[in-house]
């Protein structure tokens, strides 16, 4: 009997709240969806100015007149790689403060969601973002594994997505799977990255042998296989290609079987932590004592240095330069917002690529009477993929009909010096050694 | 007497015969033709087998947390991951502190003691306060419900000490009297392996003498027989379990440091996969059984490390070392199925199964 009463009770009480929920849910006018024949928004008892007409293929996002213009950001804010994520948002962070928080006189909104570098972060992340229609563009992806995953979600939302630091060839690559409608970056291509580093390491350093390392993820797979495919056209050899587990900690058997091929330089385009651990163990392992080091953009950060110690010291690596006057200002007021320099080099492009949102954006938008702005989606993402002599901190970008907007200009190689590894000298303010 | 042998055997047998033969047959195959093609000398074989039983040796002192837990409790104390986690990560701020007041460079042997005891102690006070907390108030539920706590009191430790002391990785810092290597003929090792190897058997010692010789060390033995005899037997049950607790939880601060010496990089999820990797170590050499955690340990270190290359390189699979998990695991099946209950593990008597 007592057990009927406490049931009883438990359904009075469930209908009680779904009673009080049920109104609010169809009451609420729910953010107008994307592909609407654009409803003149509940503004205030408006005289019907000449009702705007959406024709756009892929629909319009409408913001009335108050509500904000949102930019989401996909980004690895978390983790081992957050160094990456984190420096992207606030590069992002500085083209609004620029645009002074305003476009088209709406407040900008922008936030996002945490990806992890790994592809179910990307689509958890990516599936978060489509669901809200309000969401105009995406500053993203921080790692190329979360691109892969996010972007076909990205793509049917109809959004336009762009990525400060996603270098995998693929995603620019017209006739493979990952390519889809509506991505763009202002990265540069690994196409081009691993061709400078097998560049430098033949013809500036003058190796001959090589030994590559990746961790199964599309970034590096794909990095070291440029590398040695140009390293092999130049007339170098290839020792080794080795891979590794992300999550490994004992690399000490893996760069043994390298030693077996005695390289001169081995190029492991990883990320942290594996990258920091093999650069700290190479010293250990007899026969690669004289050997050189390389990595690339992945490991370029603030904290790599003094992770990886004593043993990387003269380490070799690739990753953006930016220098200049604009870039001078920008890392001033980056340093005044976040009370630091940009932990990795990624910041002026996640800057770039903000501002060319907003030059796009403005370019494609029609303002109604009332101040409510209309944006059609397929015609943001025509006048991104028609952008050409963009004057970005990262030099004069143009995007191609693959959405590659990064003309290659910055990049270069850098090296690691004991003071970097002590802490007393900066890694990512560091100039670089050379420049192709 | 050949019949019955006959009847015995069904489908189930022959096919595990089967996959077994096949696997043991691959890897004779695969090691032969690596040592035939002989692009590896001696030294490097010899390095493999170092660093196999300098990570093994840490595999075995977290793995001995487990198999001490189990054999008492009957139960998978998956929190031990993070006992091993929190005090290597809570020593490093003394690491820290002592590396920039230059006392670890005056005196690296006092300091790297002072890590030990600050790291046990830290895994020592985590370890009870989950007993206390997570396990004793379950001791009498049924056995998948500590289990399931034990995956909740993982969570919970990972992200307080993230919350604590934040989710990037912190160097450890380079200890300059462990650096450099001996050498003895073909054979190499760093300074950092042997202390490694040698902390490591030191303790194993101690722990494989405490429990055999000592009347607590015979306590936990009864209990482990039957709680419910040892405790009409004047034994102080729950007194007991917490001390093993303790011993466990003391190793796993021990190898904590260890880890940090080795690798100098601690975070709030390092536990993580060595917790996983001595979980099987400990299954691998019998879990309950003390010199089974150690010779489980350092079978799966070696198997890591030499496995890989032995098996695979002749048979021409690129970059074997991606396949080191599979390689672990797959001797992990094989010994499973010659030995169902691991390497020294006992038949389990009908109440302790």
């Amino acid at each position: 009997m007592k057990r009927l009463y406490t049931m009883l009770s438990v359904l009075v009480l469930a209908s009680m709240l779904l009673a009080a929920c049920a109104p609010a849910t169809t009451e609420a006018p729910a953010t107008e969806p994307p592909h609407t024949e654009a409803p003149p928004t509940e503004a205030p008892a408006t005289e019907a100015p000449p009702a705007f007409e959406c024709t756009d293929a892929i629909g319009c996002v409408d913001i009335a007149p108050g509500e904000p213009i949102h930019i989401a950001w996909i980004q690895s804010v978390s983790g081992a790689t957050a160094a990456l994520g984190q420096t992207n948002v606030n590069g992002g962070q500085i083209a609004i403060d620029d645009k002074g928080g305003e476009l088209l006189g709406h407040p900008i909104q922008y936030d996002g969601e945490d990806s992890l570098c790994n592809a179910e972060g990307g689509q958890a992340a990516g599936t978060k973002i489509v669901a809200d229609p309000t969401v105009v563009a995406i500053l993203g992806t921080t790692c190329s594994s979360e691109a892969r995953a996010a972007m076909p979600l990205v793509a049917d939302a109809g959004m336009v997505m762009m990525s400060p630091s996603n270098t995998n060839p693929d995603l620019t690559n017209p006739d493979h799977p990952d390519h889809h409608d509506g991505y763009f970056r202002t990265a540069h291509n690994d196409l081009f990255q691993g061709r400078v580093a097998a560049e430098y390491a033949f013809n500036e350093l003058g190796f001959t042998s090589a030994a590559t390392v990746h961790d199964g993820s599309p970034y590096a797979q794909s990095l070291q296989q440029v590398f040695a495919d140009v390293f092999t056209e130049l007339g170098g050899t290839i020792t080794a290609q080795e891979a590794v587990n992300v999550g490994d900690t004992d690399f000490k058997p893996v760069l043994t079987t390298i030693a077996a091929g005695s390289p001169e330089i081995i190029y492991f385009p990883i990320f942290e932590p594996e990258g920091n651990l093999m650069a700290s163990q190479k010293c250990e392992v007899s026969g690669l004592e004289e050997v050189s080091l390389m990595g690339a953009d992945g490991l370029f950060t603030s904290g790599f240095p003094t992770t990886a110690g004593s043993c990387a010291v003269g380490m070799y690596m690739s990753s953006p330069y930016v220098a200049g006057d604009a870039m001078a200002g920008f890392l001033e007021k980056y340093n005044t917002a976040f009370g630091e320099g940009p932990a990795s080099g990624f910041a002026p492009h996640a800057y770039d690529a903000i501002n060319m949102f907003f030059a796009a954006i403005e370019q494609v938008a029609v303002v109604g009477a009332d101040g409510t702005v209309h944006i059609p989606r397929q015609a943001l993402r025509d006048a991104l993929y028609g952008t050409t002599g963009f004057t970005g901190l990262t030099g004069n970008l143009a995007c191609d009909e693959n959405g590659d907007c990064a003309t290659g200009e910055a990049l270069a190689v850098y090296q690691l010096s004991q003071a970097m590894v002590d802490g007393s000298e900066d890694l990512v303010a560091s100039t670089p050694i050379w420049q192709p | 007497m050949r019949q019955r042998f006959l009847n015995r055997i069904n489908f189930t047998d022959i096919a595990l015969g089967i996959i077994g033969a096949s696997l043991v047959g691959l890897i004779v195959v695969g090691s032969f033709k690596t040592l035939a093609e002989g692009n590896y000398t001696t030294r490097q074989w010899l390095d493999f087998v170092v660093f196999g039983v300098a990570q093994g040796s840490i595999y075995a002192l977290i793995a001995l947390g487990y198999t001490l837990v189990y054999g008492i409790l009957r139960m998978i104390n998956f929190a031990h991951s993070e006992v091993f986690m929190s005090g290597a990560f809570t020593a490093y701020f003394a690491a820290d502190a002592m590396a920039k007041a230059g006392f670890i460079r005056s005196n690296p042997f006092i300091a790297i003691l002072i890590l030990f005891a600050i790291s046990m102690a830290t895994s020592v006070f985590i370890g009870v306060l989950v007993e206390r907390i997570a396990y004793r108030p379950l001791r009498r539920a049924p056995r998948l419900v500590p289990l399931i706590t034990a995956i909740g009191a993982s969570f919970f430790l990972q992200y307080t000490f993230k919350g604590l002391y934040g989710d990037q990785f912190k160097a450890y810092p380079e200890v300059a009297a462990l650096k450099g290597s001996w050498t003895w003929g073909d054979l190499n090792i760093t300074r950092i392996q042997v202390v490694v190897i040698l902390s490591a058997a030191l303790l194993m010692l101690g722990l494989y003498l405490y429990v055999q010789y000592t009347k607590t060390g015979k306590a936990m033995r009864a209990v482990s027989e039957d709680k419910d005899v040892a405790a009409l037997m004047g034994i102080n049950v729950d007194a007991i379990i917490v001390r093993t607790f303790v011993l466990g939880a003391a190793l796993a601060g021990a190898a904590g440091i260890l880890y940090a010496l080795t690798f100098r990089q601690v975070n709030f999820l390092m536990g993580f996969i060595p917790g996983i990797k001595a979980f099987t170590a400990a299954v691998l050499g019998g879990i309950g059984n003390i010199p089974g955690a150690m010779l489980g340990g350092l079978f799966l270190g070696l198997f890591e490390s030499v496995g890989p290359i032995l098996f695979l390189d002749g048979l021409n699979v690129p970059a074997p070392y991606q396949l080191k998990d599979v390689i672990a695991f797959t001797m992990l099946v094989l010994v499973l199925l010659f030995r169902p209950s691991g390497i020294l593990g006992e038949r389990l008597s009908e109440k302790k199964a």
